[in-house]
């Protein structure tokens, strides 16, 4: 019997080791189940998914994602079943919980698909073992520990180094290798304190050992089989999540592939999973021995990963099992003419890399463990692994044309210290040590990476040295594309521009082949229209028929300051040009944790580039009527203009005023012109330049160069001595624009649609958070609960005045600053912003709609706004897996994601908003430990909080407090110090690693005090 | 030094690539598999005898090729054969630098010390789809010198020279001569070896059964006189209806009562010894993840095949289905109504390939063990 309406979780805010991969995977589901005529109902505080949109989910309930607020849910809705498998570990975390306190038994809620007693089966490690090694199945060498002694006895008895994990987290939180005892009561310390059942698994380290995964489903009649397998570049001992990873696996042979195969579905045959499991091996890369390292009951991001790389639409598929289908009789949505039992054979190469964003990060750590580290991830698809190598290091926009595009003059030590050690530039320092005579061999010893990938990364080093050695005759230049190099490195190399590689390519008719992604190795028909391009071919999979076409480009790999809100615009900006009637509407991406790169959501979707050689790769071949930039944050913007000099027609705003918008100096002309006010700024190219101008208006001042997003190099400096400090970290821009930094200022962001002469203003955001937060990391409210009339006509004329000089059509988004009436632009951005799907779903509004109405120049009356709630947004952070990194937010974006709740009330929104970012607020009488300076105003804040807690401060014995904060007895921190000291970052810090909730910001500090009483 | 090579097919399509291997020349039927592990294993698959082979999947010879270590019984452990079976090699991107602890050669080495070319930088996917639309085709491999012309008429008619029947034969895959493979167990069985591989007869010998490997036209007074308590009647290569001998034998053998298991071109001559018809598919299916469906029980597995031609359903006598396609409803699989009797077409010995199907030994030791002579 089919249930009528299911509950499904969601998993909030995007954090490092819980992505878009969810949003992607949650809205197949929530797709499978409507085409059943099925209701359903979703928690999901993530307000920038797709997911959470009502056309995709029938009902949608933005609350933080703990039991109590599910119960409550489950009361109103009174669903049937519940889904766990689709919103990551946070909602399988949720699920077990709900059993654990008897309330799905309660409420008579069936689990859809895999049941709470196999979940278990896999996240407890003891039972896991158990499981596994009773069928004779072998694991790592392990034992868990409920105390440190413990932890030490086993450890001592399977010999160091070992690895520490800990049951029930994600993305391995608290995980770490010890090597010697000492290591091990560090490590062991947090791990038992991050675990949900305080217990720690202590195991034997395969160092060096290679890591492969295997994506397996079954179905209710236990038939099983594979999606495919995926071998880490980097061997065991680096997070999966900050591994490269290919696929399929590369080194292995068939003996080994299907003793691995094998074993998979044995194990998920074991642990009676329905629907799709992702299991972990680690492989001696020096016989066939092996062990199984985990399993994850649930959709992850390696399925996503896996999907995007095959093509099969897994969390739809397992979707459907969950409800009782069989495998056989899913028809496979790629070729319409099979069923979804059978093994994807692919032939080409997958590469998915890693993004990190360490440089937004004052302190942390780069080496690469146990733990995961990366914010996003791109995949590549090529015919060689060079030339999918190539395309990654690309794709995640890190300004790296290839693996061999890195100057450094590094010494044979340096090198060798970076292969041993790795972190986000490993990759490029094997590349370096290739050049500097290092035998391949030697690499592997060094680095433990096979041997395999090492010498191909020196086939890419050869070509490198033949580019710049030999005249570029068409043999080298073919050869060149075919390893995946960009025209722009070959241009760098050969000392010439990118425009001339173009031309002399094209001259010589090396263009890439478009191929199609068919599941099935073209072995049947297929008419999927998921495509690649590749200089590895003879001919294109496709043919191109004039037709109105768009293509929109997408945000491209999910970074600090961009990410799921683009995708969301993106998608939505797609589906509305279709129901404008756009025959075909082509998408570009290559993010895999993506709904936009899922091919059924487009006419078609090239899982490619977002850089100009690509794009105009493909827009030479499909030869569209019009580009969209303006959706997919900075990185599609940032290339606007090359596009548009290269003829490309773009729709909406024209780049002239994209232009004018984005060069801080045009901008600030414009604004002068206009009457708009503005704190006093100055164009400025070198460091004598700017301290002058400094001097001038006085510290502190805000300095950032053009064309950046999310802060990027943009720094507030407080003094003479911070800019000289300054000028010699930024080697790259020459161009900045330095103004004065208004301090004690009130942020607000204004989101709309631009109609040329005519403007829709959608939301007028307010920031809690005073400027200096980078708004990506602030909190926002709408409506606005602080600002006066005349402060809201002021911005609302200023918007209007600047959206109809630019000419705006399409999304826009101004900040402002307002400080005693006065209200000062700082700051235009002429696409979707960050806070759009916010707006959107408060005002319920699609704006992705409307800007579409704009581009394509189609009038509508503008939307009536009333507002019956109040909503807010607030900044998810991921400090607690960026070891050593300073938790105090600054101009540098430092969020990883976003939730928002709304409310019948201000207060409403805003406890539910904090909560849903993980501060759990804590109860009457509790311990809260607030850390202010001496003098400072912050007495009210403390008065208030010390009604309801009990208070605790910088006064009291550091030791208690440590030991408290160990013990998690402190259940929050307030953190308002203005300088830190390294023993009041350590207790901050620790707080972190000890997952107590932390506030750093005066006024967010400030509204909480009055909010919680 | 890399060498030059063009695959010409017999509708005139002429495709440039890269040679590697052997220096020379070879025609053979062109057929495409799209197993993505275990080239080392297909490649010693005595079915693709007289077969030009094209790998779908790019990467090929990335962790080099393995020792021939035997095992106990003499039966190589890396390979189904003891040479390479196919004719040429087509691939698109071949590994010069191979890394594999149990790794002995390239594959570039391996193809020149058995005297076969090779052909790499193609694009497979492009060619898998003229097949794919136009029908497995005969096609020509030819790895020349700079200086060489090639007359692509002279190759041509090269090509049309040929007969399919020949150069796919299962007179040339099967042994000469019977030979027994103890395995310390009792029961015997004897295997008809069309072309086996050696995966067979160690499913076999792992089952505790002695296996007698016997030529394709050993007589079935000459079987019976190993009193042989179940028969196996092998993979191979080429067209059912040129194996007539075999197919008179399996008549006979089919009188008694002694079970019999066919694997592949095995099943396809059962159902032509009982009246049945084959037919040649469009493109084989050539692959390691082919769905079938256990047409009784309606479980489903992933299977690793290789044929080129199938069991007509509608021809079948006395027996019924047993597997079927889940993509092209072909029959997989066939079983008699009444007798121990039954054949799969695709490998449950895999190598290369998934193992899901290695119960069907069991199943058929079973019927071993318990058939009383």
């Amino acid at each position: 019997m089919k249930p009528k309406k299911v509950l499904v979780l969601g998993s909030g805010g995007i954090q490092i080791g819980q992505a878009g991969e969810f949003d992607y995977s949650g809205s197949q589901a929530l797709k499978a189940l409507k085409e059943e005529g099925i209701k359903t109902v979703l928690i999901n505080p993530n307000i920038a998914t797709i997911q959470t949109d009502e056309k995709i989910a029938g009902k949608v309930y933005f609350l933080p994602l703990e039991v109590k607020n599910i119960e409550d849910v489950i009361k109103k809705e009174k669903p049937e079943c519940i889904l766990l498998g689709f919103g990551g570990q946070t909602a399988l975390n949720c699920g077990v919980e709900l059993n654990e306190k008897g309330l799905l038994k309660k409420y008579n809620l069936k689990v859809l698909g895999t049941q709470v007693k196999s979940i278990k089966m896999a996240e407890d490690r003891e039972k896991f073992k158990e499981t596994i090694e009773s069928a004779g199945l072998k694991v790592p060498k392990s034992g868990k520990a409920n105390t440190i002694a413990e932890a030490k006895k086993i450890a001592s008895k399977i010999g160091y180094p070992v690895i520490i994990r800990v049951a029930y987290t994600l993305g391995g939180k608290g995980s770490g290798v010890a090597k010697n005892q000492k290591e091990l009561e560090k490590i062991a310390r947090i791990g038992l304190a991050q675990s949900m059942i305080k217990q720690i698994l202590v195991e034997e380290y395969l160092c060096k050992w290679k890591e492969i995964e295997y994506e397996v489903m079954r179905d209710k009649n236990d038939n099983c089989m594979i999606i495919c397998n995926m071998e880490n570049f980097d061997p065991m001992g680096i997070h999966t999540g900050d591994s490269i990873v290919v696929a399929p696996s590369q080194t292995l042979t068939n003996k080994e592939y299907h003793k691995l195969r094998e074993i998979s579905i044995k194990v998920i045959k074991l642990l009676e999973i329905i629907g799709e499991c992702n299991i972990q091996f680690a492989l001696d890369p020096k016989s066939e021995d092996y062990r199984i390292i985990e399993v994850n009951p649930r959709l992850s991001r390696s399925s996503a990963l896996a999907s995007k790389a095959t093509g099969y639409p897994i969390a739809y598929v397992a979707a459907k099992l969950s409800l009782g289908y069989t495998l056989q009789e899913i028809t496979n949505k790629v070729t319409e003419a099979t069923c979804s039992f059978f093994e994807p054979s692919l032939d080409y190469v997958v590469v998915k890399m890693p993004r990190w964003d360490f440089q937004k990060f004052e302190g942390v750590s780069k080496l690469l463990g146990v733990q995961m580290k990366s914010i996003g991830e791109a995949m590549a698809i090529g015919k060689t692994f060079e030339e999918a190598l190539q395309k990654a290091v690309r794709m995640i926009d890190k300004g790296y044309e290839g693996i061999c595009d890195f100057e450094e003059n590094s010494t044979k030590e340096k090198i060798k210290h970076e292969i041993l050690n790795p972190t986000d530039m490993r990759l490029f320092y094997i590349a370096k040590a290739i050049e500097k005579g290092f035998n391949t061999k030697k690499i592997t010893e060094l680095s433990g990476i096979d041997e395999w990938f090492i010498s191909k990364i020196q086939n890419i080093v050869q070509i490198k040295n033949e580019i710049k050695k030999y005249e570029l005759n068409k043999e080298i230049l073919l050869k060149a594309k075919k390893y995946g190099f960009s025209d722009k490195e070959i241009s760098k190399l050969k000392k010439c521009s990118e425009e001339d590689i173009r031309k002399l390519r094209k001259k010589n008719d090396i263009i890439p082949f478009v191929k199609q992604i068919d599941t099935l190795a073209g072995e049947y028909p297929a008419k999927t229209n998921y495509l690649y391009l590749t200089y590895n071919g003879q001919e294109d999979d496709i043919e191109f028929k004039k037709k109105k076409k768009l293509i929109v480009l997408g945000s491209g790999v999910y970074r600090i300051g961009s990410s799921v809100e683009f995708d969301w615009c993106c998608v939505n900006t797609a589906w509305a040009l279709k129901k404008k009637g756009i025959e075909e509407v082509i998408m570009i991406n290559c993010n895999p944790e993506t709904v936009s790169t899922d091919f059924d959501v487009l006419d078609k979707l090239y899982f490619e580039e977002i850089s100009v050689e690509r794009i105009l790769d493909i827009y030479e071949k499909e030869n569209p009527d019009g580009i969209i930039v303006s959706v997919g944050g900075q990185t599609p913007n940032n290339i606007a203009g090359e596009l548009a000099k290269n003829k490309v027609k773009i729709i909406g705003t024209s780049f002239s005023s994209i232009d004018k918008a984005e060069d801080r100096n045009k901008f600030s002309e414009f604004l002068d012109q206009m009457e708009i006010g503005q704190p006093e700024w100055k164009k400025v190219k070198g460091e004598k330049e700017t301290i002058e101008f400094c001097k001038k208006v006085c510290y502190p001042v805000i300095i950032r160069p053009s064309y950046v997003l999310s802060g990027t190099g943009m720094k507030i400096i407080e003094n003479e001595k911070d800019m000289k400090k300054y000028f010699k970290k930024i080697i790259k821009a020459n161009n900045f624009t330095v103004s004065k930094f208004i301090e004690n200022a009130k942020e607000v962001d204004v989101d709309g649609i631009g109609y040329g002469s005519k403007v829709f203003i959608a939301g007028i955001l307010e920031h809690i958070e005073n400027a200096g937060t980078h708004s990506g990391d602030s909190t926002m409210v709408i409506p606005t609960v602080s600002l006066g009339y005349y402060e809201i006509k002021k911005i609302k004329n200023y918007t209007k005045k600047i959206v109809s000089n630019l000419m705006i059509k399409g999304p826009f988004n101004i900040q402002y600053l307002v400080k005693e009436g006065d209200v000062l632009v700082i700051e235009c951005n002429l696409r979707a912003s960050r806070s759009m799907p916010f707006v959107s779903k408060m005002i319920g509004v699609n704006l992705m709609e409307l800007g579409v109405d704009s581009m394509l120049d189609e009038r509508k009356t503008f939307p009536k706004i009333t507002y019956k709630n109040y909503g807010v947004k607030s900044a998810q952070f991921s400090y607690f897996r960026l070891e050593g990194a300073s938790p105090f937010s600054s101009v540098e974006m430092n969020s990883t994601g976003e939730v928002a709740c709304f409310g019948k009330t201000f207060k409403e929104a805003f406890l539910n908003s904090l909560a849903a970012k993980g501060i759990k607020i804590p109860v009457k009488g509790d311990k809260v430990l607030v850390l202010v300076n001496k003098n400072s105003d912050c007495s009210e804040i403390i008065k208030k909080l010390a009604k309801k807690y009990r208070i605790m401060t910088n006064e009291d014995n550091e030791n208690d407090v440590i030991k408290l904060i160990e013990n998690q007895e402190i259940k929050l921190v307030i953190n308002l110090l203005k300088n830190q000291k390294s023993k009041e970052f350590i207790i901050t810090r620790k707080c972190i690693d000890m997952d107590i909730p932390l506030i750093t910001n005066k006024e967010l500090a400030k509204v909480f005090s009055e909010m919680v009483n | 030094m890399t060498k030059k090579a063009v695959i010409l097919l017999e509708d005139g399509t002429l495709i440039k690539g890269e040679g590697f291997g052997y220096q020379s020349e070879a025609i053979g039927e062109v057929v495409f598999n799209t197993g993505m592990v275990g080239y080392p294993e297909t490649l010693t698959d005595p079915s693709y005898k007289g077969q030009i082979l094209v790998s779908t999947y790019p990467l090929i010879g990335n962790y080099g090729v393995p020792k021939n270590e035997k095992d106990e019984f003499g039966l190589s452990n890396n390979f189904e054969s003891e040479k390479i079976q196919i004719k040429s090699y087509i691939i698109s991107d071949l590994c010069e630098h191979p890394n594999h602890w149990a790794k002995n050669k390239t594959l570039d080495e391996w193809f020149f010390d058995q005297k076969i070319p090779g052909v790499f930088g193609i694009d497979t996917r492009a060619l898998t789809k003229k097949l794919r639309e136009k029908g497995t085709m005969m096609g020509l491999v030819k790895i020349f010198c700079d200086k060489e012309k090639i007359n692509k008429k002279d190759l041509l008619a090269k090509i049309k020279k040929i007969n399919y029947s020949e150069i796919c034969s299962v007179k040339e895959a099967s042994t000469k001569k019977p030979f027994l493979y103890k395995s310390g167990g009792s029961p015997k069985v004897v295997l008809i070896d069309c072309g086996v591989k050696y995966s067979i007869i160690k499913s076999l010998l792992k089952r505790n059964l002695d296996v007698v490997v016997v030529p394709y036209n050993y007589s079935f007074e000459e079987i019976m006189k190993f009193k042989p308590q179940g028969i196996v009647i092998s993979n191979g290569p080429g067209d059912p209806k040129d194996c007539k001998e075999t197919v008179e034998v399996i008549k006979s053998l089919m009188k008694t009562d002694i079970p019999i298991f066919g694997i592949c071109l095995g099943t396809e001559l059962i159902s032509l010894a009982t009246g049945g018809n084959t037919y040649k598919l469009k493109f084989g299916h050539m692959g390691q993840n082919h769905p079938c469906i256990n047409t009784e029980n309606k479980k489903c597995y992933v299977t690793s095949q290789n044929h080129g031609y199938a069991v007509d359903a509608r021809s079948l006598i006395d027996f019924k289905v047993l597997f079927s396609n889940i993509n092209d409803n072909s029959v997989e699989g066939i079983k008699h109504k009444t007798k121990n009797i039954f054949a799969v077409q695709f490998h449950p010995e895999a190598s290369p390939g998934p193992t899901d199907t290695g119960f069907l030994f069991d199943d058929f030791a079973k019927m071993v063990y318990n058939y009383e002579t």
